[in-house]
């Protein structure tokens, strides 16, 4: 019993010092975000600015246009995640429900794609984005968003369709649905989890995607948020650490939100109440 | 999912498919010329200074309008590499000298010999042009530049009573190792060297001791050779670290920034730094910090140093290369190039800018960088083709090994030569 208390204890301790890791760099951020230039140059960090100012935020707005690269962002962001999932899902449950050998070399396909670094398809990609005209133009980096985050997602869906037990489908037919009937009834909402986790995902790529945003995005106002934050930076890695800071934890806010309202939902037990125990 | 939440979202799509699907725009809408500059000014102060002189040239230029593009230092080269190949890069291109090499080979930005005008040409020093001249061609116009100085800790300095060097009377390396070791005492160091980036600051300083470790054949072909004068800057930092503790370990893989605080707090008694780090020096350092700008060391060659000016260039794909070197002609003019200078706490290339009172003036040691800008020479491998890979596979951790005190001079040297001229050889062939 005793030995049992102390291994909690010591998972607790665990997870207690994951927990202060994971937040050790956004906290600093934040921290950063409200401290004077003079704060920053101290050769004591402290973790609670001594004297708090919004000037950074001020600058950074002043800068660079942060709430229209944010909306781009946004923009970018939802509609790559709305299209990744719509496209995924049936490709998904094919490749799930029917073990094909296509299904097979689909799967095989997927999980090499992402092996593929970004330089070597960035210039074949802007000359076929610049022949369709879409250099410059946000629904241009959607398309390349929802390519490079289909793969994955069209991986976890898989797995979230193979989740579903393939008898509740076969009960339901028995019952008198229809295909289509099923699926929508049936299947869709045991799937639900696996759609939104699936969305947050290229949701979050999208966000925080910076190098095909820089190459394929020339006007001011079409930049998204990462292009915007590096114009913070001078040569040879110099920064304007304050705004950079400001900016940077603005940036992070939206995936935080997203996160904290549709947290519930991934965790939320994929099946409950579907099968009887 | 409902019907009408469905909904939204697909409207939501549409939207911004039909929204966004604009490109750059006609380049000649309404028989006008658009031409794109890419800045990479990123100070609050120089990127307003840019924008203020797009706005005057924009008032004064009807049939010509630019539009100010934001570029980032950190991305700048693969992200013109990109534009280039696929033909959308900007019309007028600001960058450092030092990564115009393969650009201008490449054969992707204009040649500017015939485009600029002599008031252009004779006001830049013939120093100044050969940093962004590649083969026969001029491939930039260089219009800022900073020299590395030294960042001292002026009480520290009257107190300790060394002799206050100035661009008439410099220290030689030897006299300032003495004096870094004279000013150090326990946890008190008299410099600490942000060596994050080695090879560019050791080979920028070795010109003052008449290093030149690239070496130019009548065949045109480029070798490495790592002599007595080489030797000077690099046995220095190393001594200073491992032989009389003046000067920190901990420093050497770090950039300029990191080593403020410790500067401001005491630690450190001089930082060389770039000369537009001042900026930073003026925002952070505590009420009543009083600090002033010294010159490098000076050996044989006195004090002379290699830099990378920052350039302006025009895109061989721009339609309208004329008007791209007329705006450029008008952002370098003489109070122009003034105004850009200040905004980025670096000193201008041009010899009328140069003499602007504004440069000279004591506050925050402008007197001492603009005393520097006759000795500032290219860098020395900026037109050495394979000096990237050299620097990075050879160079880079031959240095950091070599300042760590993890291998000796002679390895140093055999490292540097035998396997950076194979490097070299590669791209000589």
């Amino acid at each position: 019993m005793r030995t049992s208390r102390q291994a909690r204890a010591g998972q607790y301790l665990a997870l207690l010092a994951y927990l202060v890791f994971l937040a050790f760099p956004f906290l600093w951020l934040v921290s950063t975000a409200f401290k004077s230039p003079r704060e920053l140059g101290s050769l004591h960090p402290t973790w609670i600015p001594r004297h708090p100012t919004l000037d950074n935020f001020r600058q950074a707005f002043d800068e660079q246009p942060l709430l229209h690269a944010a909306l781009n962002s946004l923009l970018a962001a939802l509609a790559a995640a709305l299209i990744a999932v719509l496209v995924a899902t049936p490709l998904a449950y094919v490749m799930a429900r029917h073990r094909t050998g296509l299904a097979r070399v689909a799967t095989g396909w997927v999980v090499v794609s992402q092996a593929f670094p970004l330089v070597l398809v960035i210039i074949p990609l802007f000359l076929v984005l610049k022949n369709l005209r879409l250099i410059n133009s946000l629904p241009g980096l959607v398309m390349v968003y929802v390519v490079w985050a289909l793969p994955f997602a069209l991986w976890m869906l898989v797995g979230y369709v193979r989740a579903v037990p393939a008898e509740l489908e076969e009960a339901a037919a028995v019952d008198g649905a229809g295909r289509v009937r099923t699926l929508v009834s049936v299947t869709a909402p045991l799937l639900a989890p696996g759609l939104v986790a699936t969305g947050l995902f290229a949701f979050i790529t999208a966000w925080n995607e910076f190098f095909f945003a820089l190459v394929l995005l020339k006007t001011p106002e079409k930049q998204t948020l990462p292009v915007v934050l590096t114009h913070f930076i001078g040569a040879e890695g110099v920064a304007d650490l304050g705004p950079l800071a400001a900016a940077a934890f603005l940036a992070t806010l939206p995936s935080l939100v997203v996160f904290a309202v549709i947290q519930k939902r991934i965790t939320g037990g994929m099946l409950t109440g579907a099968v009887k125990a | 999912m409902t019907r009408t939440r469905t909904g939204y979202l697909l409207a939501l799509v549409l939207a911004l498919l039909s929204a966004g699907c604009t490109g750059a725009g006609d380049d000649a809408a309404g028989g006008r010329i658009t031409l794109r500059f890419q800045s990479l000014a990123w100070q609050e102060e120089s990127v307003r200074a840019n924008k203020e002189l797009v706005g005057e040239w924009n008032a004064t230029h009807p049939g010509v309008k630019v539009e100010y593009v934001q570029g980032s230092w950190d991305s700048v080269h693969d992200q013109l590499l990109t534009s280039f190949e696929g033909g959308e890069a900007p019309d007028i291109i600001h960058d450092a000298s030092d990564d115009l090499a393969d650009f201008a080979y490449g054969g992707y930005l204009a040649d500017l010999r015939e485009l600029l005008p002599e008031r252009l040409k004779a006001d830049i020093p013939q120093r100044s042009w050969r940093a962004a001249t590649f083969g026969d061609g001029i491939y930039g116009v260089p219009f800022l530049q900073e020299p590395r100085v030294l960042i001292a800790n002026a009480t520290w300095l009257r107190k300790s009573g060394v002799r206050i060097p100035t661009p008439e009377k410099p220290w030689s390396w030897a006299e300032f190792r003495r004096i870094t070791k004279e000013l150090s005492g326990p946890g008190r160091y008299g410099v600490a060297w942000p060596l994050k980036e080695p090879v560019s600051a050791t080979l920028n300083l070795s010109l003052s001791a008449g290093g030149q470790l690239f070496h130019r054949g009548p065949d045109g072909r480029v070798t490495v050779r790592f002599e007595a004068a080489d030797e000077v800057v690099p046995r220095t930092v190393h001594d200073q670290v491992g032989t009389d503790h003046s000067a920190p370990g901990s420093t050497l893989g770090s950039g300029g920034s990191d080593t403020l605080p410790g500067f401001f707090g005491g630690r450190y008694a001089m930082v060389p730094l770039g000369f537009s780090y001042r900026q930073q020096i003026v925002q952070q350092a505590p009420e009543g910090f009083d600090w002033q700008v010294l010159p490098a060391p000076a050996g044989a060659d006195g004090l002379t140093q290699g830099v990378s000016p920052q350039t302006l260039s025009v895109a061989e794909d721009s339609p309208h290369k004329k008007a791209a070197a007329e705006f450029v002609d008008f952002l370098l003019r003489p109070r122009n190039m003034v105004r850009l200078a200040l905004g980025d706490w670096m000193l201008p290339t041009g010899t009328r800018a140069l003499r602007d009172p504004a440069l000279h003036t004591t506050k925050d040691g402008w007197a001492t960088g603009t005393a520097l800008a006759a000795r500032l020479r290219p860098a020395p491998a900026q037109s050495v083709r394979g000096y990237p890979e050299w620097k990075d596979k050879v160079a880079t951790p031959a240095f950091q090994e070599y300042y760590s005190g993890a291998i000796g001079l002679d390895t140093l040297r055999e490292r540097l030569e035998k396997d950076g001229n194979l490097v070299l050889a590669r791209y000589q062939r």
